[in-house]
């Protein structure tokens, strides 16, 4: 089970949080003009890549808050969380 | 009442407390700390078992987790347990021992006759035989393979005892209390360190109970006992014992399983039987030690042959003697410590040494005490079918591949060491990749990938002054850095016998003209020449062998065969073994009880109840309950002998002609509040939400990025910036993340706040033609005219004094209101409401009756919006607006989402107007075609319709609407049931929505 550092609350255990998928995606603004191409990349189209990867988590049971996970696919391990609002590297 | 193999003193067991049990029905003694096989050793009794492919005899082999052979059928506090480890489980009044995998008993068993056909079950066997005709796998090939190759039965009985749970964090953690782990332990637990010790067997010490060693001038055992003594005293240690930490998960998660009270004559009912810790600890402390290997020969398997360390534990803790004419068959000197203590206890041991003829101090107290040792020897074959009688012994040749000076010599049992093998288990879970340490043969950690340190044999350290020296400071550096305080401890002095070199010798050559089968995995049966057929017929990778011999693959994960089944196939390979590899380990190390993962999380406790304000009222008056996620809700109220069926009808059609009320608690209610919440709104449903005043309410739709439904509700803006937004049951959770992160993620300009208020208001719906006469008596100051509250109007009003919300909205089809009120005063409002509804006929419906008025209206619901239809689909595009954007617009557009023939909401009638249509039917043009089928549809929910008093049902139909008209068959192969309908209209009963707005 992971132990994920909710940047509001500390150190919590992976059963508190929910996943999230990838957290590079950026939605297409709302209200503008989107080509078919870029809404489908954005609906469907991931990368699945081993090893580091940012990704949503949301801390359903804590503080509800939505937050950024660096993490190695393949080893399960953290190099940094972060809020949304906050760059990872 | 004698047990002929009991040492008069020795052991650690408490012979003032005598305990009686049985085995295959035979009524037994043995003290108390005995284990089941060290009671049964006692008594003379070796053949326990039947293996798993041949059915050959077996007996005890090793005297602890490494036990591949003794898996026994246990009875005790009233229910039976298999595959128990009789050399792990502790004897207690009463047991009931039984032998498993034979038949009719374990002294004649029918399947023994494998083995005389064992040339028809080589490797790969199952594989290879029973793979045609495919027809016959499931109805005579797995059966068969089933029942031969059965093990313990499971019981069908409710498991009554108690599991428990538990969370810790810790510092460290320190796996194993053998001298490495006791000084680790203790090291850290000075520092201040917060310490967990745990230790799998009963008593504390390992190695040091049975090794003739002294630390500073007290025995092991003395020793080990005042570490303990002190740890126990310490209040920042927790010292487990009956605790095997067996599994190492990511991010230094170590799940450890406590067997609490299987020991124990007597527990409280409230004593858990056994426990799951989940420890957090920062570092991890991996002192497992090391498990001795055997070295392969013919019919190894017999009852009588064990691990030579196995048997120095019978007779130095259990005060047993494995038989009273060893034989000793050894490649390194700790086999030697066992011969002394045989020799000790006047019994007299032959010593069979591969190695040529040398000193160490070992060999030359053994010497100096006459026990008799033949150098360069090894057994050939045992003899003797369900007991070792004799050996067939020789002398190796220099090249170790043959021998020569063959003589049969008489024993009982034979002691077998091949040396050592670091137990790795827990440090190759926490993704360690170890590596090949050439000197001992065997594999030990490599580079960390978590928080862990092996220490001690588990290391590779096989010396004892090595193993403390290594645990104190390991378990002080790593604690230091936690706690910042350190305490200097001076490494005791030691007393130990040096050993000498081992000899790197596997497997005894085959005699000539003889071929008895050496097995590599007693517990699966998987010997020397299965080895061989795998790699003739072209498996390398270890981890193919692995599978087509399932070597190493039993409950035992291997531990006495992997490292020899490994020099096996790097022999006949001609490969070093690190080119050959290891396997992986995988947790749990040892089995553990399906109770212990479930815990107390069974029945009532499986998850939270969640129950409404008004339950009790609910229950008092009959009603039966349907699960909708955790909350219970009543799905009809019944009155005398109604079926679900009738009390549904007639409860709907209460709704239908007069008045009913209906529990609505459960469905999901979020606060939304700030200046941009009708932006929001706006953004998040397909219809149009700027322009909804206040204390007006609005049907919504909600559609995730892809175009799919995901909710729909009603919302009402409470006042400028506050609306109260209602979801489904099912979706109340998603609907509040998924709104969450459009706002902490997507949109964090719009300032918005959303919380769930689900918990926090009791509501009712009030739904039939009486329902405003009946609300103008519950409001009696209030206009409730259809001008003053018209459909989708909001009014605030005290109900008799408390404070409440009046929504007119309609899920029902009817003229109908809810009304909230603060969750503790639901109870009050819902007792109010059946005293005031009298007058009009007012009843309680469930959520059948509720299904079925608003399928009968085609109101959709969950089975409509499934996951995989859009708002054209189920007769929403109305809500979908074209001026605006919103989430999931864009994907509307898509060429699938817009073809004609496209699956669309349609209703159903059976042509007789009397046969209930299963719902999940799939609708077909022909009953009789050939299959496949051609699938036209399916059928999403059904019911009685109370309007029209026949079978309604709605369903998802290729091409909609344009097959009204037309007849199908709704074919439900699970009911065995095919049906004749006609497509309709999904509006069944008043299509055009008079009755809400009247
Ligand atoms: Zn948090």
């Amino acid at each position: 089970m992971l132990y994920i550092k909710c940047p509001y609350c500390g150190l919590r255990a992976q059963k508190e949080f929910s996943y999230g998928g990838d957290a590079t995606v950026k939605r297409p603004n709302i209200n503008e003009e989107v080509s078919s191409e870029d809404w489908d990349n954005f609906v469907y189209m991931r990368k699945s890549p081993r090893g580091k990867h940012i990704e949503l988590w949301q801390h359903i049971a804590g503080c509800r808050q939505w937050i950024k996970v660096q993490r190695d696919t393949a080893t399960h391990e953290i190099f940094q969380t972060a809020k949304v609002t906050e760059e990872i590297r | 009442m004698s047990q002929p193999f009991r040492l008069n003193k020795e052991g650690l067991i408490n012979r003032n407390k005598k305990i009686s049990f049985t085995f295959n029905g035979k009524k037994l003694f043995g003290y108390e700390g005995d284990t089941i096989a060290s009671a049964l050793i006692a008594n003379g009794i070796h053949l326990v078992g039947r293996s798993f492919k041949y059915h050959r005899p077996r007996g005890f082999f090793g005297a602890g987790v490494e036990e591949p052979n003794a898996k026994l059928q246990v009875e005790f506090n009233g229910h039976s347990e298999p595959n128990v480890n009789a050399t792990e489980m502790e004897l207690v009044e009463g047991l009931s021992v039984t032998s498993q995998n034979c038949w009719p008993s374990v002294n004649f068993d029918v399947g023994a006759i494998n083995n005389f056909l064992k040339m028809f079950f080589p490797a790969g066997f199952y594989y290879k035989t029973f793979m045609w005709p495919k027809s016959f796998w499931y109805k005579i090939y797995e059966p068969f393979i089933r029942k031969a190759a059965g093990l313990g039965v499971a019981s069908i009985e409710k498991d009554k005892e108690r599991y428990e749970h538990k969370f810790e964090y810790c510092d460290l953690l320190v796996t194993g209390s053998g001298p490495s782990g006791l000084a680790s332990a203790y090291a850290a637990a000075k520092n201040g360190a917060k310490v967990i010790l745990a230790e799998d067997k009963p008593r504390f010490g390992g190695t040091l109970l049975t090794d003739d060693v002294s630390i500073d001038n007290l025995s092991g055992k003395d020793w080990a006992e005042k570490i303990i003594t002190e740890l126990k005293s310490m209040p920042n240690v927790t010292v487990k014992n009956r605790s095997q930490v067996f599994g190492y998960y990511d991010h230094n998660m170590l799940v450890m399983f406590e067997r609490v009270s299987d020991h124990l004559e007597k527990k409280s009912k409230f004593t858990p039987r056994q426990r799951l810790w989940y420890i957090r600890a920062k570092e991890t402390i991996l002192s497992t030690g090391s498990i001795e290997r055997p070295i392969v020969f013919g019919n190894n398997d017999t009852p009588g042959i064990f691990l030579s360390a196995a048997a120095k534990e019978y007779m130095k803790v259990f005060g047993v003697l494995v038989g009273k004419k060893p034989l000793i068959f050894t490649n390194n000197d700790s086999a030697y410590e066992t011969a002394l203590e045989f020799k000790k206890n006047n019994v007299e041991p032959i010593i069979l040494d591969t190695r040529e003829e040398h000193s160490s101090e070992l060999i030359d107290e053994a010497k100096s005490k006459g026990i008799d040792i033949r150098f360069s020897h090894g057994v050939i074959v045992a003899n003797g079918y369900k007991k070792v009688k004799s050996a067939k012994i020789g002398k190796l040749n220099k090249d170790k591949n043959s021998f020569e000076k063959i003589e049969t010599i008489e024993c009982d049992c034979i002691c077998v060491s091949g040396f050592w093998t670091p137990s790795v288990h827990l440090a190759s879970q926490s993704g360690n990749k170890l590596k090949y340490e050439e000197k001992i043969d065997a594999f030990i950690p490599d580079k960390k990938k978590q928080h862990e340190t092996s220490v001690g044999a588990a290391n590779g350290s096989f010396t004892l002054e090595e193993s403390l020296k290594n645990g104190f400071e390991n378990g002080s550096n790593l604690s230091v850095k936690i706690t910042e305080t350190k305490t200097e401890i001076t490494i005791p002095n030691v007393n130990e016998k040096k050993y000498g070199a081992h000899d790197k010798f596997w497997c005894m050559p085959l005699p000539k003209n003889e071929n008895p089968k050496r097995f590599v995995d007693f517990q699966n049966d998987v010997s020397v020449s299965d080895i061989e057929i795998a790699l003739r017929e072209g498996y390398r990778s270890i981890e193919h062998v692995k599978r087509y011999t399932t070597l190493g693959m039993a409950t035992d994960q291997g531990r006495t065969s992997n490292l020899n089944g490994l020099q096996l196939v790097s022999n006949i390979e001609n490969k070093i073994v690190p080119e050959v590899g290891h396997t992986t380990f995988r947790p749990p190390f040892t089995p553990i009880t399906i109770g212990t993962i479930v815990g107390r999380e069974v029945g009532m406790e499986y998850m939270p109840t969640r129950k409404t304000p008004m339950h009790e009222w609910h229950e008092k008056n009959n009603a039966v309950f349907v699960d909708a996620g955790a909350w219970k809700r009543p799905r009809y109220y019944k009155q005398g002998n109604e079926t679900l069926f009738e009390a549904s009808k007639r409860e709907a059609k209460n709704v239908r002609e007069n008045v009913g009320i209906c529990d609505v608690t459960t469905l999901g209610k979020i606060d939304i509040k700030g200046p941009d919440a009708a932006e929001f709104l706006n953004r998040v449903y397909t219809n149009a939400w700027m322009k909804l005043p206040v204390g007006k309410a609005r049907y919504g739709l909600m559609l995730r990025e892809d175009g799919i439904v995901m909710d729909d509700g009603t919302t009402t803006r409470i006042s400028e910036n506050h609306y109260h937004m209602t979801t489904t049951t099912a979706q109340a959770a998603n609907v509040l993340s998924h709104l969450e992160y459009y706002l902490q993620i997507v949109w964090p300009e719009l300032n918005v706040n959303v919380v769930s208020t689900t918990e926090q208001w009791a509501g009712a719906a009030i739904a039939g033609p009486k329902s405003r006469d009946m609300l103008s008596k519950l409001y009696t100051d209030l206009d409730v005219s259809n001008d003053a509250l018209p459909f989708m109007g909001y009014k605030e009003a005290e109900f008799f004094g408390v404070p409440s919300r009046i929504f007119r909205i309609s899920f029902s089809g009817e003229l109908a209101y809810e009304i909230n009120v603060k969750s503790d005063h639901g109870m009050f409002m819902w007792e109010k409401m059946m005293e005031v509804g009298k007058e009009f006929g007012n009843q309680p419906y469930g959520t059948e009756a509720l299904s079925t008025l608003r399928i009968e209206m085609g109101h959709v619901a969950g089975p409509e919006l499934d996951g995989r239809t859009i708002p054209s689909d189920v007769s929403l595009n109305g809500l979908v607006s074209k001026k605006k954007d919103f989430i999931g617009k864009n994907s509307l557009g898509r060429e699938a989402f817009n073809v004609e023939s496209r699956q669309k909401i349609v209703g159903l009638i059976p042509i007789d107007r009397k046969s209930s249509i299963p719902e999940g039917s799939h609708i077909v043009q022909d009953q009789n075609a050939k299959l496949p089928n051609p699938k036209l549809g399916h059928v999403s929910s059904s019911c009685w319709s109370v309007e029209n008093n026949n079978p309604f049902s709605l369903a998802i139909m290729k091409d909609g609407k344009n097959m009204i008209g037309k007849k199908f068959f709704a074919v439900s192969p699970l009911k065995n049931k095919s049906i004749e309908v006609e497509v309709i209209s999904s509006h069944y009963v008043d299509p055009e929505g008079k009755r809400v707005r009247s």
